[in-house]
């Protein structure tokens, strides 16, 4: 060896090596810790997209994605991780490192999975970033349908019940957790108005005016084109305000039945993600949400546009859980 | 006045610009298997949004008519269908390309060509119309359309329609694994949560068709090309012999193809398979089809091109998307502020006649695009056999891959691979499983659905003019392969010589 021809002993010579890799080495980790310990983020953020491309979700996230590139400089990928009805795709943002590069989109499913029985994990599982959407539920009818409006449509349920079907999406889903709520805080029993599953709301609004169902508990926008039609109508949106697209739709509060849900998407990162990570990444995200282009994007999609900050978003996200358990269990749906 | 400010619209430099790109990314969407056109109007919708509408959504439009066809190019040069549309023409498209691949594929885009430009004019002529009768359709009138489609199974199944049904039956018991889609069951899925959406149809699709053939390639290694190819060989050889002998069979399943695709739920994939399922009943030689049929090849690939732009027609009228391509586009036409619907035409007359004049525009174009692609593409049979077959392994591989970037998905893809192979050895058509697989969810579905409307009384499936007529239909179809097989036995024929 090189040492030992110097003249130093073999063992002296191997602990030089050992104390000097360990300098170097422990020098290398402080000064990288130093420098980029808190710099973040240090390589592309990807975003975790529970469901498949093209759908809302992924159309919500890709622009949020690109605003955030456009605003920021950092880069972004989009990744869909599809199947298991969103649980993969949650599964993986919950699972994945805790350093802020891999963000979940989360979506109103995810307070589903757990009272479905479907996987185990819930909001717990997640450090809340922030709320972006929320789409309220509306009660939609064929246009020559007799009922003024949904009072009357309650009436008419609660006397005749099991004489009417309602759709939307597939059971324990959104639309069928609002109809659930609707009748329940109507003072309904919500068998009085079964539920026929659907892949989604254009099918079931297909089936709506092709006569196959009678009630649709789907966003309004998904509706709009059908109302612009005349081939059908909406009675009532479940939501605190009418929609600014839609005003002359009454919410079920105006009606008296206090009640209001809906679907929502927001971005959430894994729950050992340190907290001044999600304040730089809410921060960014905050920006992208306030920004023209978004509002203009998400005005012209009619996606509905909500915020909230990570703690609230976190009450919420306990609530929403809570509630849907709540429901679930009532509706017999629980296993 | 309008065509005429419609027609500056589109002859514009970007917007000509945006159709060539798009419909060269179509070409290589279309023909990288797992790659499929829905996923790339996915990825197109993001860039739309910065365009202006008519670009944009003339981006989306070129950009799948060209993939639909694309699509078949892998499935006549290497008998991996490129996208799900192009399955129920594989296996004929693959015997015809073993003898004259260019020709082959110059008729697949002559007539993917034909079938747009069918589409596109009822589109553009019949919209409202054909809008108001797929209206009518609920699950009940569905159900029996899926069954219709299913009987297609065992009619393409050559040699023994009792074969085909046992197809039908394995392509059922896979459909049935994942989240029933009604009560929400999980079925048969050992605690796996990739099972929980069911086996991935594209990897499923792959396996099926590619593999059984690679392993053939591999057992039998004395030539030295997997097809050889003539350098005499035009691209445009056949399409005389195909406009004179089958022109009706063009027509027909573009028609068949638009009014499918203006089902909303029901798209390219089954259009092509419905054509291809009449055309064959209808023909003067069924016993070709399954073995390198032109006819067959003309009937599916004509239909699912029509499908295509017929699935525009609930899209624009109502806001419903006819298949998975358009509930896509949806989202880009809103992001312009396009609301489709009534209003649409009457508020944006101007815009939708320029989107009309790109759906023509952009089905023309595809001849050029596609006869360069085809040139370029049949380059690959000249690499040789050994190299050329862990080639398309590769290909499989990452095809099974890409779609939901899961590995999982290769293990199906190869196990699906290693069963289609046995399949295949023991006669059970493969086209009859993967038929089952796309239609099997779609007829419980809608069976279940349409009981539970009724609160389980069955007589709901004949109580509505349409669905009686369909369930006739069916019906029929069901049955008459049996008697004819049964007649057959009678006259003391082994029913193997009518094949």
């Amino acid at each position: 060896m090189l040492l030992t021809s110097l003249g130093i002993s073999r063992t002296a010579s191997i602990l030089l090596v050992i104390i000097i890799i360990a300098v170097v080495g422990g020098l290398a980790y402080y000064y990288t810790s130093v420098t980029t310990g808190p710099k973040y983020p240090s390589k592309p953020i990807t975003f975790i997209v529970p469901w498949a491309a093209g759908g809302g979700t992924d159309r919500t996230a890709r622009m949020l994605a690109s605003l955030l590139e456009n605003m920021t400089g950092w880069k972004t990928v989009v990744e869909n991780r599809v199947g298991g009805g969103g649980t993969v795709g949650h599964l993986a943002a919950a699972t994945a490192p805790p350093d802020g590069h891999t963000v979940g989109i989360i979506t109103f499913e995810l307070s589903t999975f757990y009272w479905m029985g479907l996987a185990n994990v819930t909001y717990k599982d997640f450090k809340p970033v922030l709320l972006y959407n929320k789409d309220a539920a509306a009660i939609i009818v064929r246009a020559d349908a007799p009922w003024k409006d949904a009072i009357e449509l309650t009436n008419y349920i609660k006397a005749n019940p099991g004489k009417l079907k309602a759709s939307g999406t597939a059971k324990g889903g959104v639309w069928d957790i609002a109809r659930i709520g609707w009748l329940k805080t109507a003072g309904v029993d919500p068998s009085a108005l079964p539920w026929v599953p659907s892949t989604g709301a254009a099918p079931c609004l297909q089936d709506l005016i092709a006569g196959g169902v009678d009630v649709c508990t789907c966003s309004l926008p998904e509706a709009g084109p059908l109302i612009d039609a005349g081939k059908v109508k909406a009675l009532a949106v479940m939501d605190d305000v009418r929609n600014p697209a839609f005003p002359n739709v009454p919410t079920l509060k105006e009606l008296g039945i206090n009640w209001s849900f809906g679907t929502w998407r927001g971005v959430a990162v894994p729950k050992g993600t340190p907290d001044d990570i999600v304040k730089i990444l809410h921060d960014a995200l905050k920006k992208v949400i306030d920004s023209p282009q978004w509002k203009d994007f998400m005005s012209k999609n009619g996606f509905g546009m909500a915020y909230l900050p990570p703690d609230e978003f976190g009450k919420f996200l306990e609530n929403d859980f809570k509630v849907v358990g709540e429901l679930l269990k009532a509706a017999g749906y629980t296993s | 006045m309008d065509l005429l400010t419609a027609l500056q619209m589109v002859l514009q430099p970007h917007v000509l610009l945006s159709i060539l790109l798009a419909e060269l990314f179509g070409v290589f969407v279309g023909a990288m298997p797992g790659l499929t056109a829905t996923m790339a109007t996915a990825l197109l919708v993001p860039f739309t949004y910065f365009m202006d509408p008519v670009a944009g959504i003339a981006m989306i439009i070129s950009m799948s008519a060209v993939a639909i066809f694309a699509g078949d190019i892998p499935a006549v040069l290497l008998r991996i269908p490129g996208t799900p549309a192009s399955a129920a023409l594989t296996i004929d498209a693959y015997q015809l390309g073993r003898k004259r691949p260019v020709s082959t594929l110059g008729v697949d885009l002559f007539c993917s060509m034909l079938g747009g430009l069918t589409g596109s004019l009822i589109l553009i002529f019949m919209a409202p119309t054909l809008a108001e009768f797929a209206a009518n359709f609920s699950s009940v009138e569905y159900f029996w359309l899926t069954m219709w489609g299913l009987s297609m199974a065992i009619v393409i199944s050559a040699e023994d329609p009792l074969k085909g049904v046992l197809g039908v039956i394995i392509g059922f018991m896979m459909a049935c694994i994942g989240i029933d889609p009604v009560y929400g069951y999980v079925r048969y899925t050992f605690g796996r949560l990739e099972l929980l959406s069911g086996i991935s149809f594209i990897p499923a699709m792959i396996g099926l068709f590619a593999i059984p053939e690679l392993l053939k390639q591999i057992s039998n290694p004395k030539e030295r090309y997997v097809i050889k190819l003539s350098m005499t060989e035009r691209v445009f050889e056949l399409v005389k012999e195909v406009l004179r002998k089958f022109k009706s069979v063009v027509l027909r399943s573009a028609l068949i193809g638009t009014f499918i695709g203006a089902l909303p739920g029901a798209g390219a994939d089954i259009a092509a398979w419905v054509s291809y399922g009449v055309a064959k009943r209808t023909s003067k030689s069924p016993n070709e089809y399954g073995k390198g049929s032109l006819e067959g090849v003309v009937a599916a690939t004509s239909a699912n091109n029509a499908a295509l732009s017929g699935a525009w027609i609930p899209l624009l009228v109502f806001g419903i998307p006819g298949d998975s391509i358009t509930a896509i586009a949806l989202g880009a036409l809103m992001a312009h502020g396009l609301r489709p619907g009534p209003m649409l035409f009457q508020r944006q007359g101007t815009l939708v006649i320029a989107l009309f004049i790109v759906f023509i525009l952009a089905n023309i174009l595809m001849l050029l695009i596609g006869y360069l692609s085809i040139r370029l593409s049949s380059n690959i049979l000249k690499v040789p056999r050994n190299t050329l077959v862990p080639i398309i392994a590769v290909f499989c591989v990452i095809g099974a891959y890409a779609v939901n970037n899961s590995l999982f998905d290769v293990w199906i893809m190869l196990t699906l691979g290693v069963t289609g192979y046995f399949m295949e050895r023991l006669g059970i058509p493969i086209p009859s499983v993967v038929l089952a697989i796309i239609l099997g969810p779609m007829v419980e579905f809608n069976f279940m659905t349409t009981l539970i409307k009724s609160d389980m009384n069955p007589a709901i499936f004949i109580s509505r003019p349409i669905a009686a007529g369909l369930a006739v239909l069916a019906i029929f179809t069901w049955v008459l392969p049996f008697l004819r097989s049964r007649r057959r036995y009678v006259e003391g024929d082994t029913g193997k010589l009518g094949t």
